[in-house]
């Protein structure tokens, strides 16, 4: 059984960080994993940096953008994590946009995923008509675990559709946003969290997009396995202290 | 060979709709209902009668005498200048008005790099009362504030995008943002042949009134609606698309794009999107850009802002794999030196992009009697600050 799907198996209230690989300073890739692990972390997502992120707000297009200077790149990703799994034990999943991947080419990604260790990804800008038709193939071959959005717009016939190609969960946004806005729980919230409730889907949900404290991380882990945390995280880290912004972040979520 | 979309939203290779499911249901909306929309005789009606007496169509196609005395072949000119607003921009913002209103959209969002696209924008909201917003590069702000001005005048919002390279790429993505964030009652007025199935279709379809006018002037003005050759610009492309869009299947037709070649193609300050591009995704299809090996896009340079972006649409993409249309660039010198030739011989000041086209003359040969039609896509009067510049005027 792969990483993800034994961390559904085992845990309740999961708390997944997503940051950019390269940033705050271009090697801090691993140091940050190993900390967030440490610190409690369930689920991390590593973003590969675009030039061109739009489903992202201020934080996370400034993070990518600072990688992106420093020289990070899908390449010199693949190498940083090359000894990843001799200390960091947690499921990685890879995110970012499609046009590095394709450069990079789908089954030669879908391989060096393999060989780090890193157990799926999230392509926000793949359409899952393309996954299916040409990709699936190369993620079934590695084990590999694609996870798709879902937002409150999204019809239920499509969210059964996603949910009978996906294997690990699905992301639920808490609201049509780009990344980085505060989650306001609303009737409308509600409705929509048990709305995909009552479609009692096969695969876990984590809830992600405006969760920045831990009271809206609380709220999110009523409705779904867990939470997703990013440019509140990312926002925090410090360049000159790294492992100490990691672990005084994570101290109000895992105290 | 089809040159035209599939149902799958392609064009051979190229385009599809590679969004994040935030604008699934807004894309989804449009692909599912836009055929029909503009199929209906009310919204054709309507269309062609604004595009008659508000855009002041058609638009004339001109002879001009003195410069197919010059270069040996009677070159015709397709006066997109003319239009209202002073670009063939505004045939597409009519089109998608019309679309928006019969999808219930309330506030219009859009993208401009030179500011004529959102100047069009702005002139459609202004004509039917609805909200517009238009993303703006903060650099182009600076560049362009004439059209900052009129859009302002119109009633618009313009909002300075700060991302990125702060030009015409990252006001894109700013203006998708905003779509994403406003999922319900905004429509995105994208401006040229680019961006996520059915845009590249939608858009080329109400710019095709260029060509489709055309074939009809040249029956009146020649022997037959076969012209040699058809030439225009293309930055995203939706001039030359409109330009191309009749002749595409009449292979007799030789098709010629125009690309920026800025300071020249292997200097490091262009916009060949053909030579110097690869296949890949931006903004919402696949098509030809210019890439870092990384897949990380790379800012274009060019003297006209209007052709200063690092892809193609993807029917372009397409008819460039293809071979149906050849893809060639000019520099920013041999297209001022063309706007300066056309001013002079005829009394017509072009936009730089259009000079662009004018400029691939020069590299041609004839042996005198071939007809040739240009879309003059633009009028001069934004560029006068870099033709003085560079003339010293």
């Amino acid at each position: 059984m792969n990483r993800i799907n034994k961390l559904f198996q085992e845990k309740k209230n999961i708390l997944s960080i997503y940051y950019t690989a390269g940033y705050p300073n271009l090697g801090d890739t691993v140091a940050i994993a190993e900390e967030l692990e440490r610190s409690g972390a369930d689920l991390l997502e590593i973003g590969f940096p675009y030039s061109d992120p739009v489903a992202d707000g201020p934080v996370i297009q400034a993070s990518s953008k600072a990688a992106l200077d420093a020289g990070m790149t899908l390449k010199l990703l693949f190498e940083q994590l090359k000894d990843l799994r001799k200390t960091v034990s947690i499921p990685v999943l890879l995110m970012g946009y499609v046009n590095p991947l394709l450069q990079y080419g789908v089954a030669n990604f879908c391989k060096s995923c393999a060989e780090v260790g890193v157990d799926g990804c999230i392509v926000p800008d793949l359409p899952m008509a393309e996954y299916e038709e040409l990709y699936a193939n190369d993620f079934k071959q590695y084990d590999l675990t694609n996870i798709f959005l879902v937002t409150p717009q999204t019809a239920p016939e499509r969210i059964q559709k996603i949910d009978s190609l996906s294997n690990g969960f699905i992301y639920l946004l808490s609201s049509s946003a780009t990344t980085g806005q505060n989650l306001q729980v609303s009737e409308g919230t509600e409705a929509y969290f048990s709305r995909i409730a009552a479609l009692k889907l096969k695969n876990p949900t984590m809830i992600g997009f405006g969760i920045s404290s831990k009271e809206t991380f609380d709220k999110a882990c009523q409705y779904a396995n867990g939470a997703i945390i990013g440019s509140a995280f990312v926002k925090n880290l410090k360049s000159d202290d790294v492992s100490g912004s990691v672990k005084d972040f994570m101290k109000t979520f895992k105290p | 060979m089809n040159y035209f979309v599939n149902e799958k939203g392609y064009f051979g290779d190229f385009g599809g709709a590679y969004i994040p499911e935030m604008l699934y249901p807004n894309v989804e909306e449009l692909r599912t209902k836009y055929l029909e929309i503009i199929a209906d005789e009310g919204f054709q009606k309507e269309f062609h009668q604004l595009l008659k007496d508000y855009v002041g169509r058609p638009s004339p196609l001109y002879l001009a005498k003195r410069l197919s005395q010059k270069y040996g072949a009677n070159i015709f000119l397709k006066r997109e200048d003319l239009n209202h607003t002073g670009a063939h921009k505004i045939n597409n913002t009519i089109g998608q008005i019309l679309v928006a209103e019969r999808l219930g959209k309330k506030r219009i969002i859009a993208e401009t790099g030179a500011g004529q696209h959102g100047v069009a924008t702005a002139t459609v909201c202004a004509l039917r009362g609805l909200e517009c917003v238009v993303y703006m590069g903060e650099i182009d702000i600076q560049r362009q504030a004439p059209n900052v001005a009129r859009m302002k005048m119109l009633g618009a919002k313009v909002v300075s995008a700060t991302s990125g390279s702060k030009t015409l790429k990252d006001a894109t993505n700013e203006a998708m943002r905003d779509w994403i964030n406003n999922p319900i009652d905004t429509h995105y007025i994208i401006g040229s042949v680019v961006g996520p199935h059915p845009y590249p279709d939608m858009v080329a379809t109400f710019q095709s009134i260029i060509s489709e006018e055309t074939k009809k002037q040249l029956i009146e003005q020649t022997v037959n609606d076969q012209p040699d050759y058809v030439l225009a610009c293309v930055g995203g492309g939706s001039n030359a698309m409109g330009m191309f869009y009749h002749f595409i299947n009449d292979e007799k037709v030789k098709l010629i794009a125009i690309e920026a070649a800025g300071k020249g193609v292997d200097s490091g300050h262009s916009a060949a999107t053909t030579a110097l591009g690869k296949e890949g995704v931006l903004h919402g299809s696949r098509s030809i850009l210019m890439q870092t090996e990384d897949g990380q896009v790379i800012e274009p340079y060019s003297i006209s802002a209007g052709l200063d972006y690092p892809g193609v649409g993807p029917q372009h993409a397409h008819l460039f794999k293809t071979l149906r249309a050849q893809y060639v660039s000019v520099t920013d010198d041999e297209a001022l030196q063309a706007g300066l030739l056309l001013t002079q011989l005829e009394g017509i000041i072009p936009a730089i992009e259009s000079a662009h086209a004018l400029a691939y003359l020069e590299k041609m040969k004839f042996t005198g009697n071939e007809n040739v039609v240009i879309c003059l896509s633009g009028r001069g009067d934004k560029d006068m600050d870099t033709y003085m510049k560079y003339f010293g005027l």
